[in-house]
């Protein structure tokens, strides 16, 4: 646990890292992310154990809920066969808003779970650690290139990369490859920096709220009464109120990076 | 060794500043256009809304991000300077 407010947001801020340098992992984010996938995958995985054709329980219809969602918008923007998207969508859009959801627990609980266990510092949130978005961008972007090959075939992507926006001649190949370049890693930046950005964004102010209790504690050692109740009740407003605001940040982060990952793969089926 | 200290923290306070001023100020045009599209689109063909509800919360994010982006670049500078580190 950190002791005053200025060690409080830098101590939050650590990730438990395991090995040095270069080759070091941050084992809370790897945790997490496990965790949550796994927990992905039983909830799901048990209603469609479960399901059955006739009248579905509450858990069914909620599952059912969420793959329809999703099918909905693929559906929207492309026409192919959605055999592989659809289930790649749910997962991201899923796993998104699983790890987003972490952001809602008491930012001292896991610290405090994991202080016990031994940990001096534990991240809960995964999607706030640029390491994780990137990983999932990059994957998108690795499906991205391997269903351009797929759709055009090996010559004519490469076709596509040397005379696509600007035209076919000789003297165009060069910009047209850069600008083709640019465009693909644009891709998983923007997409991983979007998430990141708003996750860890999101995780400071309730790190910023939480310094609150340093000043409402100070006041009750001090005798300061009114310093106190004010202090405590504005903590406790303020966080319900980032919290809430926070619940439309967490579903709509998921559903942006799903759409997005389908829009870029329905692109990269796209004939020019 | 004091005086650079204040002079890297006061330069990265203002960056700070500009950072998640100039971003909100994007942002918040960029909201109030799609808001008031979504409105007025809204106004003419009622029967649209649901379809262009989803769409205005999906383009907001798109619009928020770089925003958040800023702020949480900010934020980062804010608690833990890279800057300073290299001062040793």
């Amino acid at each position: 646990m950190a002791g005053s407010s200025s060690e409080y947001i830098p101590h939050h801020l650590t990730h438990l890292k395991v090995g040095e340098g270069f080759w070091s992992v941050h084992a809370d984010t790897l945790i997490m992310t496990s965790l949550l996938g796994i927990a992905f995958l039983w909830m799901f995985g048990s209603a469609a154990r479960k399901a059955t054709a006739g009248v579905p329980g509450k858990f069914q219809a909620f599952i059912e809920l969420v793959v329809e969602f999703v099918d909905g918008q693929i559906k929207e923007v492309f026409s192919g066969d959605r055999s592989f998207l659809a289930p790649l969508a749910l997962t991201i859009f899923v796993l998104v808003v699983f790890m987003n959801t972490m952001d809602l627990i008491p930012i001292d609980i896991p610290g405090m779970l994991a202080g016990a266990a031994g940990a001096h510092h534990w991240r809960v949130l995964p999607s706030a650690d640029a390491n994780t978005t990137f990983a999932m961008s990059i994957t998108v972007l690795l499906l991205v290139i391997y269903y351009s090959f797929k759709a055009k075939g090996v010559g004519g992507f490469t076709h596509e990369l040397f005379s696509a926006p600007f035209g076919n001649h000789p003297a165009l190949w060069l910009p047209n490859f850069a600008l083709n370049i640019v465009e693909l890693l644009a891709k998983p930046v923007s997409l991983a920096m979007r998430l990141f950005g708003n996750m860890y964004a999101g995780e400071l102010v309730f790190m910023l709220i939480a310094l609150l209790g340093f000043a409402w504690a100070g006041a009750l050692a001090d005798g300061n009464i009114l310093g106190f109740a004010l202090g405590f009740i504005g903590q406790v407003l303020l966080t319900a109120a980032w919290a809430i605001f926070h619940v439309l940040i967490i579903l709509l982060q998921g559903f942006i990076f799903m759409v997005l990952t389908i829009v870029y793969i329905s692109m990269a089926h796209e004939h020019h | 060794m004091e005086q650079y200290i204040a002079l890297i923290q006061g330069y990265t306070a203002l960056g700070l500043g500009i950072i998640i001023g100039l971003g909100a100020i994007g942002a918040c045009i960029g909201i109030g256009i799609m808001g008031a599209k979504f409105l007025e689109a809204a106004a003419r063909q009622p029967e649209l809304i649901p379809v262009l509800q989803g769409r205005m919360f999906l383009l907001a994010g798109l619009i928020d991000a770089a925003f958040l982006i800023g702020v949480a670049i900010a934020m980062f500078f804010a608690f833990a300077n890279p800057l300073l580190a290299s001062l040793g």
